[in-house]
């Protein structure tokens, strides 16, 4: 190889909706993939991904959510059962094109050599104990992550 | 293609990036000098072998397209 590339990918997960918990994993899982050295830091929102049996269960907001594939006006979006049905809605779009599941690209990770570090300040904020996180992670502050990105990685915010 | 593969992985109907995922397993378990065949429905895969082979310094002997399918001849080099 004539030209060194960076080997390091630095991810951000601050969210804790379906939408958003996808990217962070296929990255990471793809850059894996690619010999990279993979970091994903789970912070604020973020942490929900994390929680024991929560990661296929995460939600996809319709309310404030103009790019749904079947727009839902906010007088819509509000109404009670309105997220589940979005949810679902999404759930079978994403089942239908044979994405994997969240739980499996957070195996995959795993397996892959992902590090996955739990943002530990905003598990104190947010009364989340390392019981209700899922096994596999690190749980570290920003100097954690910052370190590990300071190695020349590429970093990405979710 | 006429190229004779040590292995064949199927990777019909996934989507991303679960082919270049079976794709590095695959190529992790061959012996250097060893030939991937992967077979891809995923229209994404077209670039995406490409890069993976670019950024692993695998290297991509061809491509063609077989009923509908991609199919991909890798080479394990290191």
């Amino acid at each position: 190889m004539a030209e060194e590339t960076t080997k390091r990918l630095a991810v951000i997960a601050s969210h804790g909706t379906m939408d958003a918990a996808y990217p962070p994993f296929i990255l990471a899982t793809a850059g894996a993939a690619m010999d990279m050295e993979v970091a994903i830091f789970f912070t604020f929102f973020g942490l929900e991904i994390l929680k024991k049996g929560k990661i296929d269960k995460l939600k996809v907001a319709p309310i404030a959510n103009p790019a749904m594939p079947v727009p839902i006006p906010n007088i819509i979006g509000m109404l009670p059962g309105m997220t589940a049905a979005a949810t679902a809605m999404m759930n079978s779009w994403m089942k239908k094109s044979k994405v994997a599941k969240l739980s499996e690209l957070l195996e995959m990770s795993k397996e892959l050599g992902v590090k996955l570090i739990a943002c530990q300040m905003t598990m104190d904020v947010m009364g989340v104990k390392r019981e209700d996180l899922v096994d596999g992670l690190e749980v570290g502050g920003a100097a954690t992550f910052l370190e590990f990105a300071s190695h020349n990685a590429i970093t990405l915010t979710f | 293609m006429d190229i004779t593969p040590t292995q064949v992985l199927d990777a019909s109907g996934l989507a991303c990036p679960m082919p270049i995922i079976k794709t590095k397993k695959a190529v992790d378990a061959l012996k250097v000098g060893d030939i991937l065949k992967m077979i891809s429905t995923d229209p994404g895969s077209v670039s995406d072998v490409a890069a993976w082979t670019a950024k692993t310094g695998q290297e991509l002997l061809g491509h063609e397209d077989v009923e509908g399918k991609h199919v991909f001849y890798i080479k394990k080099t290191k």
